[in-house]
């Protein structure tokens, strides 16, 4: 289900409050016969449907560009050989071939060279789990059986070294997330991945909530956690009932806003816009079991997963997801580390796509992150090694249109195709090759990482000085 | 009596099981890379029994008859690859602790006695996954504490650990990291102090065994059995590798090495670019992983994805690992990373084949295509170092692996959805 945009949100709040819909809720005298008056009315909608920390994401400058004589993936269908790309107001403007290059535009000889879209990771730790991994940069998980009141931007470094190193391993985009130490750790973060001086100004603009949730191993066992699976499920379905209260009171009084409101929650805040089918629901699940059993938590309590995480079985489960259209996040080969893992085999991610479910390949991994094309190239041969026609375009999409669905940004980014933004990567050779790299990053219109230019390659604070030369 | 019968009765029934004599194999009109020499376009590798037979162009091999013939045009022909840092028939499942036989659980920073040997499982399920990537021969190695023991040398092929031996002991394992030194007093001047004195008391007792023996020496830092561990590698039984990232830590392992004549690998080596020229003067190797250019800690700010490549211009000895056990089947990508990032291309095939074999001192048997030298040989549909290239054939002292693993059980198991539970299909 798709998320509801916010200003669906706005205008739900103002018929719930027996207004009538008009675009000025100041203009809106007959709203209730509330003690409280609109402007504090609006405020509690603010606490309730919270608009706090809003995107600042300001893109650098932008020329418009032309990109000639590439062969282009646009991860929408065909390949275009001898293809031309233009780029304007930060947007895809045309594909073609022999575009002419209208006044004023830079002209990029593509020769030789690949584009695709800009690489999307459904899946990174990126400023949570920051480089150097010392105990001060470890903000990944909270203590709590259920902790759906944390923010991940809240713990996002945006001077991780990271981060410019995935930029300059063409992935534009990425769902950060935080760990998977408890049942529901709270709120993922949807960033570009271009450094910046705050969590804000790397919010990608506009993108839908998220919500992380993990089963299985992880969240069982710690002191205070429950020790089986038994007790994880009976917390998930526990903590779903409390939010169903809270939802419903919450409902009642905007519906009748007289008398105090009730207190507010900010965890259940988080699960009550869940409950609305306002968040994309990311679970961390490793076993075909386990996942069947989040499915059936989620169908008791209507609630829609996006996608499964790490998903290491997802190919003895393909046709239950492809059935309800939830996307699995893979890693191309990662087994064996744990238990949960122990059956991971390299055609998962070909098997799932196969069957019809969306598959993406993820990273959870900050050098991993770096090659996501390598690692969708490995998951491709070993499909058809398993003897599965799969096309390239189709791999592409494992890291690009899929992640973008996963993320709720498909209409923005995640392929090349007129009107979406103009995340952009230009490729020394085939993306599909060991040797290949990103020779230029575009990010909505702007140059932002070019290999042969040191004014082009971003670097964080902390690196400054270090062993590395500038 | 009873019982020899039955032995007897079990080796009767076992014996029509047991492989024939291998039949000599040919490998015929690839791109040979011997590694030893210049690639051959249109070659021929023979193999007889669990040797390589001959190695040359098409029309210089005179294949015997009754050779079975393996049409390998358009594909390349290499030795198995070796991973000379892998913990692999050691660990099962990483975070099961009674599947990990990899590292003592004791508080001693010098534990050079302990040998991973026997707790090598031939039966480990990671075997045939990391063979069937190409890769047939591994260092399974210790770790933890300052000095983590002794690895192994093994190819990824026999019943018992005794037939997958290449080389036992085959180098003893150290570090100089912080991780390190936190068994010695969590300084790195502590860590340095412990190893001098170690092998001082090693050299001591070297000299002593005698008046040792009778009680007739100083207390001495170690039990006999690490002493004698530590004396036989300083006797130059076997190479001292020592984990370090840092550029003023491999110096440390660099002093420390020359200062009690031991034959020094560095393994991880993050910074080792720093230090190029004095590793390359000093001829000591250095196993790195390609794949790696983030600062994960403190010691390893200068970790960059160009160190294999700036090591080996210099004309440092390297070899490229994965570091890695149920991964390690990504070793020709680690190799082709490095490639990516500047590596001459024969240097980085080299890396994961000849030079770790030099390094660990099984190169008069393993690490390349020669007459002579154990029959492990990969087919390859293509570039060995692409992703989209398949690994066609595996032989390991010349018997072809089969395409079988557990997770080739599971892919044929879950390939096709029947109206039976997955259960009953065995997946063979």
């Amino acid at each position: 289900m798709h998320p509801l945009p916010r200003v669906a949100v706005f205008f739900a709040v103002l018929l719930l409050l027996g207004g009538c819909a008009t675009t000025d809720p100041a203009a809106d005298s007959s709203a209730s016969q509330s003690d409280y008056s609109n402007a504090e009315l609006e405020n509690i909608r603010e606490g309730t449907y919270n608009d706090a920390f809003e995107s600042s994401y300001d893109p650098p400058p932008a020329t418009p560009t032309l990109i000639r004589d590439a062969t282009i993936m646009t991860a929408a269908g065909e390949t275009i050989e001898n293809g031309d790309l233009l780029m304007r107001d930060r947007e895809i403007d045309t594909l073609g071939t022999d575009l002419s290059a209208p006044e004023g535009v830079q002209v990029v000889d593509g020769s030789g060279m690949y584009v695709t879209p800009g690489l999307i990771d459904s899946h990174s730790h990126l400023g949570v789990s920051a480089t150097p991994q010392v105990g001060p940069h470890y903000d990944n998980n909270e203590v709590g059986m259920a902790t759906p009141e944390l923010w991940m931007e809240h713990g996002v470094w945006p001077q991780g070294p990271g981060f410019a190193r995935a930029l300059a391993g063409g992935t534009t985009t990425a769902l950060l997330l935080p760990g998977s130490g408890d049942l529901i750790e709270g709120r993922g973060f949807t960033a570009k991945l271009l450094p910046a001086r705050t969590p804000q100004d790397m919010k990608f603009p506009d993108a839908p909530g998220t919500l992380k949730m993990a089963c299985g191993e992880n969240p069982k066992g710690g002191p205070g956690f429950p020790t089986t699976r038994m007790g994880t499920a009976a917390g998930l379905r526990s903590t779903f009932l409390d939010a169903q209260d809270y939802h419903e009171q919450w409902q009642n009084w905007l519906n009748d806003p007289s008398g105090p409101p009730p207190d507010r929650d900010l965890g259940m805040e988080t699960l009550a816009q869940m409950l609305r089918g306002e968040m994309l629901v990311q679970v961390h699940c490793y076993r075909a079991d386990d996942m069947a059993t989040v499915m059936e938590i989620a169908q008791e309590f209507d609630v829609d997963i996006r996608s499964f995480h790490h998903a290491v079985e997802a190919y003895k489960i393909r046709d239950l997801l492809a059935e309800r259209d939830i996307s699995a996040s893979m890693w191309s080969n990662w087994w064996g580390f744990k238990m949960e893992a122990f059956d991971g085999i390299p055609q998962n991610v070909a098997l799932v796509h196969a069957a019809g479910a969306r598959a993406i390949v993820h990273s959870d991994d900050d050098l991993e992150i770096q090659r996501l094309h390598h690692e969708a190239a490995k998951a491709l041969r070993a499909g058809r090694e398993a003897g599965l026609d799969i096309s390239r375009n189709e791999a592409l999409r494992w890291i690009t249109a899929h992640p973008a669905w996963a993320l709720g940004i498909q209409d923005r980014v995640g392929t090349l195709e007129p009107g979406k933004n103009a995340d952009v990567v230009l490729w020394t050779g085939d993306p599909f090759s060991v040797y290949t790299k990103a020779q230029r990053v575009w990010m909505d219109g702007a140059l932002v990482y070019d290999r042969t230019d040191p004014d082009r390659q971003p670097r964080s604070d902390f690196e400054l000085g270090g062993p590395i030369p500038n | 009596m009873r019982l020899r019968l039955a032995l007897l009765t079990v080796l009767l029934v076992l014996l029509p099981t047991l492989p024939a004599a291998a039949q000599p194999t040919a490998f015929v009109g690839g791109t040979v890379h011997p590694v030893s020499g210049p690639e051959i376009a249109d070659g021929v590798v023979l193999l007889r029994g669990d040797t390589i037979a001959a190695v040359g162009p098409r029309d210089e091999v005179s294949i015997p008859s009754g050779t079975r013939r393996i049409d390998a045009s358009g594909q390349v022909v290499t030795p198995g690859l070796m991973d000379a840092a892998t913990a692999t028939g050691l660990v099962e499942v990483s975070a099961v602790g009674s599947t990990r036989d990899n590292a003592l659980d004791t508080d001693d920073a010098i534990r050079a006695a302990f040998r991973v040997t026997d707790g090598i499982n031939p039966n480990s399920v990671v075997i045939p996954v990391t063979r069937l990537g190409g890769v047939t021969t591994v260092a399974s190695t210790p770790s933890g504490g300052a000095v983590a023991g002794q690895g192994a040398v093994i190819d990824l092929h026999g019943e018992t650990v005794d037939e997958m031996l290449v080389r036992d002991r085959a180098a003893l394992y150290a570090a100089f990291t912080p991780g390190a030194a936190d068994a010695t007093g969590e300084a790195r001047g502590g860590l340095a102090m412990r190893l001098r004195e170690a092998f001082e008391d090693a050299r001591f007792y070297a000299e002593n065994r005698d008046d040792y023996r009778r009680g007739a020496t100083r207390d001495l830092s170690m039990s006999r059995l690490d002493l004698e561990a530590l004396a036989s590698t300083l006797d130059g039984e076997r190479p001292l590798v020592v984990r370090a990232a840092r550029a003023s830590d491999i110096d440390a392992a660099l002093r420390i090495a020359e200062e009690f004549d031991l034959d020094l690998r560095i393994e991880g080596g993050e910074e080792a670019w720093m230090r190029a020229d004095r590793l390359a003067a000093a001829d000591v190797p250095v196993i790195v992983k390609a794949l790696h250019n983030l600062p994960t800690e403190f010691d390893r700010l200068g970790s960059r994805f160009d160190n294999a490549a700036r090591l080996d211009s210099a004309g440092v000895p390297v070899a490229i690992s994965t570091f890695d056990t149920h991964n390690a089947r990504t070793l020709r990508l680690e190799a082709g990373n490095a490639v990516r990032y500047g590596m001459d291309r024969d240097a980085a095939l080299r890396a994961v084949t000849l030079a770790p074999a030099k390094m660990l001192g099984v190169a008069d048997t393993h690490g390349s295509l020669e007459v002579g030298k154990t029959a492990n040989v990969v087919v390859w549909s293509g570039d060995p170092f692409e992703p989209l290239t398949r690994v066609e054939h595996v032989f390991i002292g010349g018997d072809e692996m089969p395409d079988d693993s557990r997770q080739k059980r599971l892919l044929r198991r879950y390939d096709d959805q029947g109206d039976w539970p997955p259960a009953y299909d065995d997946g063979s």
